[in-house]
């Protein structure tokens, strides 16, 4: 139950930093469709940026002084960094659906061939295969949260919340979490994200009242980049094991369905990305899942096929989106050109 | 009369707006094969200029001379049919997506559409027995039958969006997967999996193999040309590939056949229906403007359906084709990555306008740039991806095609006075000399 818990999270906590990302791109009315290129850029960066460190040998430096809660400041700023270049790789997309009034969904189309293409051709040259990993360790010996951090050694036993929450895990997922939290307020509760809201419901009527409407809108995307580059980052880090190629197993496309799915707003997006990260935790392992710690495998023995499980997140999805679309709310004038003439 | 300028020409300017995004994207990637180059000390200066030759010339290459190391180029009829061998799946899926972006919809399901395609293929072709149905009509079955797994795939985006309103991405990226596992799974439990060759079980028979459905001591099996002594053969399949005629007599050495006939005549088949039918009109008319055509009487439910399912049909024909090519061996476990093919037809598309007849033209670009791409990883120390970089900028630039399109028309108004303006003076009743 512990790994059930733990497993959710790390599929989860990226999805969600990613939708609330595409969040923010489509509620200053941008469509975002580049979260997928956004997502592999900043995993790439990231990757790169604890190659330089571990090359620095700042990494080396903290293992030998023995506190391991040294790594966790390198995490937080490889993360930054992925931020920044997911920031800036999203000015592309805002250069054209902004100042030159390009059709949204193939601008974000193009960036998500883009990211793919220039990562994996420098990785090609740089690391002369298709993968860039760390030069030494990987992520579970550097940023992994570990008994022995908290001061415990490798016998003792933790209690239940223990065991899901302090033992194996990573910084980044209680770090988003902490993020999540914060951006949505930032969005729903201050002055700068209401007229961040008003400008992709209806620009006109913000302009009207002084708010310059391409200034929020390249905001929007920019923050979007950064989330979403983060969620990269993140991704890298937990899920791929510290490596970059080219690749986020469609992290950025499910990120925009969660996000359709939560309706554009927080807390639903937050429910759809863990009961997505359930299923997909469920599909990776459901044969070894022991759900209430008795010692029987209850779903192993079902029988049902492991493709059928693969299968399931998407069909649960679909189900869901079947019922909520009738009252989707998008953002009323999401991937229309700002025209300052109209009405 | 005003001389009608080339670059009134609606088509013309379209036309050059491609043509100068593609002209653009092959100088961006050319800048980055320079950039990378020089900063990177392992990549001599003779390198980085073979480089910049084989990204636009690749296809035209002969290899390095044996003397001196260096390119030679000329017409190289292996690279030319493999050019158009692989220009076969990227017209079909690019006539996908253009089907439905002309109806307003955006089909980024062509992978999950050609994966239905090829499996319903691989089926047909190597299960019906030829024995008892001849080999050509057993793939005239296997091809439709494909083309229609590719339309009913499609299908489900389009009634999700008619009649539940989900998004279509949303419902074409699920569907996708689905398709990806199902496929999978369907293949787990055939006896299609190659066992006849020792270490190939990870991929599906070609369809040129002829597999011999066998008794022998009582037990049933399978077995290749070489039938074992006493065995008696139930049924023989397979041996169904599309024919070449005669082009790899032209192209030789490379792995061309009728398929990409077939892909030509597809879009000059769809063109006519888009441009000279009802339906295509009415399909036309959902995408300019939805709520126009409702007024008009236009079913917007039925058409989105239709086109969903036509444009499924064609990403089906391309993995149809593409299985049914006699060479080519499918990876069944596939569930972990899309076919790239699929999302390479969104750039086939866009670059194409969306034109039946333009998706040819950017199709053959496409799989052009792709040849490049491998001369590029062959013979320099680059690697193939450069031209995925060249690619998705050329998508970049064709999002605001539009702009260039209005610089275009702008340069030549801005030399000619305006002809008409002598008639709206003295319209006007003024008396003004108005310079010709």
């Amino acid at each position: 139950m512990p790994f059930l818990i733990r497993q959710t999270l790390i599929y989860a906590i990226p999805l969600m930093i990613v939708a609330l990302a595409g969040v923010f791109a489509e509620r200053s009315g941008i469509i975002n469709l580049a979260l997928e290129g956004m997502m592999i850029f900043g995993a790439y960066i990231g990757v790169v940026c604890m190659n330089v460190m571990v090359s620095l040998g700042w990494f080396n430096a903290v293992k030998a002084s023995g506190n391991m809660w040294g790594m966790q400041g390198y995490l937080l700023l490889g993360m930054a960094v992925s931020a920044i270049a997911g920031s800036i790789f999203s000015l592309l997309l805002a250069f054209a659906a902004i100042n030159l009034k390009a059709d949204q969904t193939i601008g974000g189309t193009a960036l998500n061939m883009l990211a793919p293409a220039i990562v994996l051709f420098l990785v090609r040259i740089t690391a002369k295969q298709n993968n860039l990993l760390l030069s030494s360790g990987d992520s579970a010996t550097w940023f992994m949260i570990k008994k022995s951090m908290w001061g415990f050694d490798k016998s003792y036993k933790f209690g239940f919340f223990g065991e899901t929450f302090l033992n194996k895990v990573y910084l980044t997922t209680y770090f988003c979490i902490l993020l999540f939290i914060i951006m949505s307020v930032i969005l729903y509760k201050t002055r700068f994200g209401l007229r961040l809201r008003s400008c992709g419901e209806n620009p006109q009527a913000s302009a009207s009242l002084g708010i310059n409407v391409l200034r929020m809108r390249y905001t929007g995307v920019m923050i979007s980049g950064a989330l979403a580059g983060l969620g990269g980052c993140v991704f890298a880090v937990t899920t791929a094991n510290c490596s970059a190629n080219g690749d986020v197993a469609g992290f950025g496309f499910l990120a925009l369905a969660v996000m359709i799915f939560g309706n554009w707003k927080p807390l639903p997006i937050a429910g759809g990305a863990l009961l997505f990260g359930l299923f997909k935790c469920i599909a990776a392992s459901y044969n070894t899942l022991d759900i209430n710690g008795d010692g029987i495998y209850a779903l192993a023995n079902l029988g049902i096929s492991s493709h059928f499980y693969r299968m399931l997140p998407y069909l649960i999805t679909l189900a869901v989106l079947a019922f909520t679309s009738k009252s989707s709310r998008a953002p009323k004038a999401e991937g229309i050109p700002y025209d300052p003439g109209t009405r | 009369m005003e001389k009608k300028s080339l670059f009134n020409i609606e088509g013309f300017r379209t036309v050059t707006a491609s043509l100068i995004s593609i002209l653009i994207g092959l100088l961006a990637g050319i800048i980055v094969i320079v950039v990378v180059g020089l900063s990177n000390n392992s990549i001599a200066n003779s390198n980085i200029w073979d480089a910049v030759r084989l990204v636009v010339f690749g296809v035209f290459n002969k290899g390095r001379d044996a003397a001196t190391g260096a390119l030679q180029f000329g017409f190289n009829p292996s690279f030319f049919g493999n050019m158009l061998f692989r220009a076969m799946p990227l017209i079909l899926t690019g006539l996908s997506v253009a089907i439905a972006y002309k109806t307003g919809l955006f089909n980024i399901g062509a992978p999950g559409q050609y994966l239905a395609g090829i499996t319903a293929s691989l089926f047909l072709a190597l299960s019906i027995p030829t024995s008892v149905i001849p080999a050509w009509l057993v793939w005239i079955i296997a091809f439709l039958g494909g083309m229609l797994a590719g339309a009913l795939w499609g299908c489900i985006p389009g009634l999700l969006k008619s009649l539940l309103n989900i998004n279509e991405v949303i419902a074409c990226i699920m569907t996708n997967w689905l398709a990806a596992n199902l496929v999978t799974w369907l293949f787990d439990g055939s006896n299609l999996k190659n066992m006849l060759e020792g270490t190939k079980s990870g991929y599906i028979y070609k369809t040129s193999t002829i597999i011999n459905d066998i008794i022998i001591d009582g037990v049933r099996t399978i077995s290749g040309t070489n039938i074992p002594e006493g065995a008696e053969v139930l049924a023989t399949r397979g041996g169904v590939a599309t024919s070449k005629m005669g082009l790899d007599r032209l192209f030789t050495g490379s792995q061309v056949n009728a398929g990409i006939i077939i892909a030509i005549l597809l879009a000059v088949i769809l063109y006519i229906i888009m441009e000279k039918t009802t339906l295509g009109y009415q399909l036309k008319a959902c995408g300019s403007n939805r709520h126009a055509a409702k007024y008009a009487g236009i079913q917007e439910k039925r058409n989105i359906v239709l086109s969903m399912a036509l444009a499924g049909a064609m990403a089906g024909a391309a993995g149809s084709l593409y299985g049914l090519s006699g060479n080519t061996e499918f990876f069944w476990t596939t569930y972990q990555s899309l076919p790239a093919v699929g999302f390479t037809g969104i750039a086939v598309a866009l670059l194409a306008v969306s034109n039946p007849l333009g998706v040819i033209f950017s199709g053959l670009f496409m799989s052009l740039l792709n040849i490049n791409g491998q001369q590029l990883t062959n013979l320099t120390a680059y690697n193939e991806y450069i031209t995925d970089v060249i690619i998705a900028v050329i998508v970049y630039l064709s999002a605001f095609s539009l702009i260039i399109k209005m610089w275009l028309s702008k340069r030549k108004k801005k030399r000619k006075a305006n002809p008409q303006a002598p008639a709206l003076a003295v319209n006007h009743g003024s008396a003004k000399e108005v310079k010709k």
